[in-house]
């Protein structure tokens, strides 16, 4: 579907980043994508591994940080948590509800290697 | 030695801030601008010209015709109804974006219109991602793609300002539990503007119309 779109802006995103951090390689990138927001990991790694050849993100290690698409009953308070398909509050069938997370779709940090005299380091 | 880059960035920001450009150009020049979004045969270009054949004279419209190959069978229908349009073609993408609005923006006199109309490729999953710089989101949903879509595809129904149901002629001919359909809909998105319309025999396009009406006049005030 979108996902080399997607991946394109991602890697846009990462060497901007990269660049302003004086970094030599990029090592790991870790995104978040919520379960509402319709991005397949699979693909954006299959794109990825294309089109970041020749940069310095280059073989960095994408991490999903996969999120659940947790709802709120306002009817009577009760989160839950959809998984395949939308239901009314499985408490007391209400369909007011609201979306609390699952819809998130961003960059969250990336790990860079620095030149070895740089003295600003901070490991994680 | 390593070091963690705290980023926090939406990944299609940049697709964001084109949109934000082509939102100032439209703006700057008083013109509505609405992003039609269903699924491929649902009636976008039907609904489009039905709209076309009941326009206030008040209203000049243009329209974007996105598809996914070089054909223009769409945009001629809109030519062929006496309106200025703009087929847009994705390369394969099974969306627009921002960009290519943003191009196809500049073939149009901004100033002879007031309303653009841009049909989305159809596809109920990508166009959500994608923001482009319009006033309002519509769907057109129609009868025959079953009364479940809410429940399947709920991402489209978050983002959207209107509710077309489309092909209402159909429904003694099939099982559509509208009651089903509008509460998948409620919970998504309460209170959401809907008109359920046939787009080819043109029952129910006068509260669309005056819909219609209503936001054009408050962007030229
Ligand atoms: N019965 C009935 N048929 C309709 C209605 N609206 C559209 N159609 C038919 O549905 C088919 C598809 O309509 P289009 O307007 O081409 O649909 P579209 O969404 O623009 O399709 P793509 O651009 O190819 O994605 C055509 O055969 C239309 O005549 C309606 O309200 N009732
Ligand atoms: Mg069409
Ligand atoms: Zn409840």
């Amino acid at each position: 579907m979108h996902e080399l779109s997607v991946t394109e802006s991602l890697l846009a995103i990462v060497i901007q980043s990269a660049k302003e951090n004086h970094a030599l390689k990029v090592t790991d990138i870790t995104l978040s994508i919520g379960a509402l927001s319709s991005i397949i990991d699979d693909s954006v790694q299959f794109y990825w591994d294309h089109i970041s050849k020749g940069t310095i993100a280059e073989e960095a290690i994408l991490h999903f940080n996969r999120i659940p698409a947790v709802l709120h009953c306002l009817n009577c308070d009760t989160e839950f948590t959809m998984e395949d398909e939308l239901v009314p509050c499985p408490n007391c069938k209400s369909i007011n509800i609201e979306i609390i997370t699952g819809e998130e779709f961003q960059v969250d940090h990336i790990e860079i290697r620095k030149e070895e005299n740089n003295t600003d380091e901070t490991t994680s | 030695m390593k070091q963690r880059v705290e980023i926090v960035k939406r990944i299609l920001d940049s697709n964001e801030q084109l949109a934000q450009q082509n939102r100032k150009k439209l703006d700057d020049h008083g013109v509505f601008a609405i992003n039609v979004m269903a699924s491929p045969g649902a009636g976008k270009t039907t609904f489009i010209l039905q709209t076309i054949a009941r326009l206030p004279k008040d209203i000049h419209l243009g329209v974007m015709e996105g598809d996914t190959a070089p054909v223009t069978i769409d945009s001629d229908k809109i030519v062929a109804a006496g309106m200025p349009a703009v087929q847009i073609n994705t390369g394969g993408d099974c969306h627009l974006d921002a960009n290519m609005v943003g191009l196809a923006l500049d073939e149009f006199d901004l100033d002879e219109i007031n309303l653009l109309l841009i049909e989305n490729v159809g596809n109920l999953i990508c166009p959500a991602s994608f923001v482009l710089g319009n006033h309002a989101n519509i769907l057109i949903a129609s009868v025959p793609e079953g009364d479940d879509k809410p429940y399947k595809y709920p991402n489209i129904y978050r983002n959207i300002d209107v509710l077309i149901i489309n092909k209402v002629d159909l429904l003694p001919y099939i099982d559509f539990r509208m009651d089903y359909f509008r509460q998948g809909v409620e919970m998504l998105n309460p209170n959401l503007k809907t008109f359920e319309v046939s787009a080819k025999t043109g029952e129910g396009f006068d509260g669309w119309i005056k819909w219609l009406q209503e936001k054009v006049g408050n962007i030229q005030e």
